[in-house]
């Protein structure tokens, strides 16, 4: 059950003690293998689904793959709906937000964890206090602002300016626990050596950061990504949908009975997934021990 | 604290570096600090403001008072049944969640071949963006030619639930699709992290004093691990409070107001009906819940969290 049963073998309780560990090992693996093909069942069946033809989507009982796959849905998809369109301007959300997220949070959070001054205290539990702040209390006098003062609405600006704002508490947070890993000798070194605040921080500890950045730069990616409230109140054309909005845009188009759209549907929701599922894979590494290090555990 | 030491010496050159110690010091902050006036106090006083006001965005608003807690006190139909819906759903979704992590975790830490992969495929349904993953539950759990029903037919012969299509089973769908993308996510890589925390000295000492497996997983990692438990169940309440994107996506509140949580109940009365004034009220009011449960949570963790470094 944890992580002392590699150490059982040696200590000498004999055949029982072994066949136990035996035992114990193959549970953990049909535990582990059972829980893993329930977890991956749902993209199984989005994937078969997404290369059946339309009528085949409907069929009782449901065929498991289907009878020819119709590589051809994706390429369909890109002119049933302007997928492409979507996808750009989710992209360029990212790109707007992301790097953002990152230097205004490394700034803060350098501050928070490498600073003495005073308010320093005050300050960062003001800030974790605003995670508790569901998100409606802030969106709707920014939306009467943006709306009254700025003329935002239908634009990205209300959904860019967070990011540089110190990109959120979580983010902020996270930085902070990583820097607080990173021994203080390294600065004072420096700091003898004539290096100013911003040199220590731009040439020892951001490089020092690398494996907290990426897993902020992964997280964030997801969030604007995956972001469905924001863009849901502030965007209203389609030319201007990012992928998400798309995505409910095209589930909520009657269905015409002749050509059910299911399997378009599941094409476009692999289209969306797939940015995201690619992009942790090639950060994985840096990733978990990003988690890891900051010791992120309470 | 060495700049302290040297005042006495020269204390105008340390008094010098240190105030620049403290301009450098909020020129740093400096973007939270603006973003936490423009972007969170005010308009959480504005929210308060317009909390006491009818306001539909384009007339002028007007004062009412209290008008609007009495009303969703007392008049709104919704208002009730919306947190109480609210409530089964992170009641049954924040203790699942929490546990089948932490499972997922213990099982990943046990120290054998492979596990990296089975990581790997437990992590990859948080990947999927909420959207689309709701569209794909609504897919799966379609009742006429959906394969999980056809499942449950195969298997116990007995009619199954229409899930999105009847009231009282989409709250059980919404949650069954929270479990698969939340379970493996962050929140599982934080109890490994929080696992492997674990000093092996700990465990050592428990072998010695002849403690099975079961009894160090009770009495070393569980009490060394609390703090990670209650990190995970304070965000994972925030989290499930505030669902709304699946419940939207999925049936936009229905079948029959099934799924109308709160926070939906706010976004309707504020972008549906432009009642900001209400709006604005309701949204106080889900504050000052959440972080009352916070608070309390944070009293009852005096009497469970075991913080390690407190006590050595």
């Amino acid at each position: 059950m944890d992580a002392t049963i590699a150490l059982d073998r040696t200590t000498s309780r004999g055949k029982a003690a072994e066949r136990w560990r035996t035992l114990v090992l193959a549970l953990t693996y049909a535990g582990l293998s059972a829980l893993g093909l329930l977890f991956c069942f749902p993209f199984f069946w989005t994937i078969s689904s997404s290369l059946k033809t339309g009528p085949e989507t409907h069929f009782v009982p449901p065929t498991v793959l289907p009878a020819v796959p119709q590589w051809a849905n994706y390429v369909r998809i890109w002119s049933a709906q302007p997928v492409a369109t979507w996808l750009t301007n989710s992209a360029f959300v990212v790109v707007a937000t992301v790097p953002g997220a990152i230097i205004t949070a490394t700034l803060v959070a350098y501050a928070f964890a490498r600073f003495d001054y005073p308010g320093r205290d005050f300050f960062f539990m003001l800030m974790l206090s605003t995670l508790m702040l569901p998100y409606e209390v802030t969106l709707i006098p920014q939306y009467i602002i943006y709306q009254k003062y700025f003329g935002w609405i239908n634009t990205y600006w209300p959904l860019i300016i967070p990011s540089w704002a110190g990109g959120g508490a979580f983010t902020i947070f996270l930085l902070r626990q990583f820097l607080m890993t990173i021994p203080r000798d390294l600065d004072d070194a420096a700091r003898v050596d004539g290096a100013s605040s911003w040199t220590i921080l731009w040439r020892i500890l951001i490089p020092l950061c690398r494996p907290a950045l990426a897993t902020v730069a992964i997280l964030e990616f997801l969030r604007q990504w995956n972001d469905f409230l924001g863009p849901f109140v502030y965007l209203n054309t389609p030319e201007l949908f990012t992928m998400a909005l798309g995505l409910r845009f095209f589930q909520t188009l009657p269905e015409s009975t002749q050509e059910p759209k299911t399997h378009l549907l599941m094409t476009a929701t692999i289209l969306m997934a797939l940015p995201a599922i690619l992009l942790f894979f090639s950060f994985q590494r840096y990733f978990v021990r990003g988690i890891v290090m900051s010791g992120l555990k309470g | 604290m060495a700049e302290q030491t040297a005042a006495g010496s020269r204390p105008r050159r340390v008094s010098a570096s240190r105030r620049r110690h403290v301009v450098e010091a909020y020129l740093y902050m400096a973007p939270w600090l603006v973003g936490y006036v423009a972007l969170t106090l005010v308009p959480v006083l504005l929210s308060l403001y317009y909390s006491f006001t009818t306001y539909d965005v384009i007339s002028p608003e007007k004062w009412v008072g209290l008008g609007n807690f009495v009303e969703a006190f007392t008049k709104d139909d919704q208002f009730w049944p919306s947190l109480a819906k609210t409530a089964y759903y992170a009641g049954v979704t924040v203790p699942l969640g929490v546990v089948g992590s932490l499972l997922l975790a213990v099982l990943l830490n046990v120290k054998v071949r492979g596990t990296s992969i089975f990581r790997t495929l437990f992590f990859m349904p948080s990947l999927v963006p909420v959207v689309a993953a709701t569209v794909l539950w609504f897919w799966l759990l379609q009742p006429d030619w959906g394969p999980i029903n056809r499942l449950l037919y195969q298997t116990t012969g007995i009619t199954p639930p229409r899930w999105f299509q009847d009231p009282s089973w989409t709250i059980p769908a919404l949650i069954s699709l929270a479990l698969w993308s939340s379970v493996g996510g962050t929140r599982m890589i934080i109890f490994l992290a929080g696992l492997q925390g674990v000093s092996e000295e700990l465990y050592d000492a428990a072998k010695v004093d002849g403690a099975g497996s079961w009894a160090r997983f009770r009495h070393v990692t569980l009490p060394m691990i609390t703090p990670t438990i209650f990190f995970n169940l304070v965000l994972g309440i925030i989290g499930a409070l505030q669902v709304f994107t699946p419940a939207l996506v999925a049936t936009e509140g229905g079948p029959a107001y099934a799924t109308w949580f709160y926070a939906l109940h706010i976004y309707k009365n504020a972008f549906g009906f432009f009642n900001m004034g209400y709006a604005s009220a309701l949204a106080w009011l889900f504050a000052v819940l959440i972080i009352t449960l916070t608070w309390v949570q944070m009293r009852l963790a005096r009497t469970w969290v075991y913080y390690a470094a407190e006590n050595e």
